[in-house]
């Protein structure tokens, strides 16, 4: 697996760390700028954001983008219908097949994606996803929407902003905009995955296989 | 993967899994109001058909579409080839043309293994001789895991005229390396001389079989290849080894029937079992669809250098 994600390379897919240390503590170097109290809160004031932005979020359909995007959508579904007292439907959406970096590297393995069943016609679907980096994957998750219907309109929910766009695409709700150089690395790891909440910021170790590959783009 | 689908053989027990889980994910896209994904823009795939099908070349069209690749169809007849163009000539002029796939159909078994040695792109074997036919043997075992859940363990007895067929030795060679038993049962005229070096058991009486299977394959009785007797007569072979009701009732509660197709209702399987719910014939025609995507976006969505 590559320890470097090349720039364009947005939000972490899966990767399967060999070495096993994605659960392990900070690693030298690194530093973790959100802990598992900050990620709560930040997570709660987007839902609630989303429910003032959205009128009560009743159309609202939460679409997460593999891999962390996913379990980050549905703490954010039921933030949503704590708030508000009727469900909010959330999915995943896979967006691999519409990446625009697909000959950079060999074939890589489907994410799954699952639309709720309500459809989303006329809904408010609010991307979500776990690091904005360059916007080439909110690009293409634009485009695989565009594929699965005609939403009435689209957001961009990210846990973390670290800058760096390369397409104007800008997010609609922001857990914590975090100023880093290109050089930087920031991991974000999910309970559901990791074992562990956090957002951990590293810098670009030379050493190949040194990164445990976590979280996501650099 | 291999740069080339060429033999079930060829595939470690990850790719398979591998293909397989990307069909699951791609059989989404027959149930989209778009059935069409933009991967494989900008690739030509070309489907060299030296033998006559339907639902393979049809399957291999309707996958490469889906995933937006340029198609181009070559069939023997009607091209050069009645000319007595040799298929090497035939590789040349498509790889002049840029072709990144070349599924092949061929009679001559070890057609698609020539071919790779000829042009650049993929070579994905559609089916040679009675050679092999892999993508056959993937959707089987798709259709398998999606029906029962699992393929570790499962119990597949395929029946009928082994000797010619090309799918009867993908579905062996795939099914053992995903864990599956396989039982191979045909009259002895129509098992293979070297069945015994099979990674598989065989045996002549079906009525034995049935009701240790999870999973029963009924061939085609390919009369096209067959130039001897193999058996006396089409009606006592569908005596001993066509699957009727009477047999269906034997095969457990959850057990499924499978066809590759095109069937002779009548002779292999009676017309009521091949329609009955627990036949997965028309499913499995589905399944080709999503398992030649998976198996093409697999060859050609990544890097060349990685192919």
């Amino acid at each position: 697996m590559h320890a470097l994600h090349p720039p364009g390379e947005d939000s972490g897919q899966a990767r399967p760390d060999p070495a096993g240390n994605s659960r392990s503590a900070v690693p030298p170097g690194s530093k973790t700028v959100l802990g598992s109290e900050e990620i709560r809160r930040a997570l709660t004031r987007i839902a609630h954001e989303i429910v003032e932005r959205t009128d009560g979020a009743s159309d609202v359909v939460l679409l997460g983008i593999p891999t962390r995007g996913v379990p980050l959508a549905h703490r954010l579904a039921a933030r949503l219908s704590q708030a508000e007292g009727h469900p909010a439907p959330a999915g995943s959406l896979d967006i691999t097949m519409y990446r625009d970096d697909l000959r950079l590297r060999p074939a890589r393995s489907l994410g799954h994606t699952e639309v709720p069943a309500e459809g989303i016609d006329d809904k408010i679907v609010v991307l979500v996803d776990d690091v904005l980096y360059s916007g080439r994957t909110v690009r293409a998750a634009l485009d695989a929407l565009g594929d699965l219907g005609r939403p009435r309109a689209v957001q961009l929910a990210v846990l973390v902003d670290r800058g760096h766009r390369e397409l104007p695409i800008r997010p609609d709700y922001v857990g914590k905009n975090l100023p880093t150089s290109q050089r930087e690395v920031v991991r974000v790891l999910l309970a559901e995955v990791d074992g562990q909440d956090a957002v951990i910021l590293g810098q670009d170790s030379a050493e190949p296989g040194a990164d445990g590959a976590a979280g996501a783009g650099r | 993967m291999n740069r080339h689908l060429i033999s079930a053989a060829d595939l470690s027990r990850d790719d398979a899994l591998l293909i397989l889980d990307t069909a699951d994910e791609l059989a989404q896209v027959a149930d989209r109001p778009i059935r069409k994904l933009p991967t494989l823009r900008g690739r030509t795939v070309v489907n060299l058909f030296y033998e006559d099908s339907t639902r393979t070349r049809i399957s291999f069209e309707a996958a490469a579409k889906r995933l937006s690749a340029d198609v181009i169809n070559f069939s023997a007849k009607g091209s050069s080839v009645a000319k007595g163009e040799s298929l090497k000539d035939t590789a040349l002029t498509l790889e002049a043309m840029g072709a990144d796939a070349v599924v092949i159909r061929h009679s001559a078994s070890g057609a698609p293994h020539r071919l790779a040695g000829w042009v650049r792109g993929s070579v994905v074997n559609a089916g040679d001789g009675q050679h092999e036919h892999p993508t056959q043997a993937l959707l089987d075992a798709f259709t398998m895991r999606r029906r029962l859940g699992r393929l570790d363990g499962l119990r597949v007895t395929i029946v009928g005229d082994v000797l010619h067929s090309r799918v009867a030795r993908s579905n062996v060679l795939l099914l053992r390396t995903l864990g599956a038993e396989v039982t191979l049962v045909a009259p002895p005229t129509l098992l293979p001389v070297a069945v015994g070096s099979w990674p598989c058991d065989s045996g002549y009486d079906l009525d034995a079989a049935l009701p240790k299977t999870d999973v029963v394959m009924m061939l085609r009785v390919q009369a096209e290849r067959m130039n001897a007797a193999y058996f006396p007569t089409v009606r006592e072979y569908s005596r001993r080894y066509g699957l009727d009701d009477r047999r269906l009732a034997l095969l457990p509660e959850h057990a499924i029937v499978m066809h590759p197709g095109p069937m002779n209702r009548g002779v292999e399987i009676a017309a009521d079992v091949a329609d009955s719910p627990r036949s997965t014939i028309v499913e499995q025609v589905a399944n080709g669809v999503s398992i030649r995507m998976a198996v093409l976006y697999l060859l050609l969505g990544g890097a060349e250098a990685a192919r």
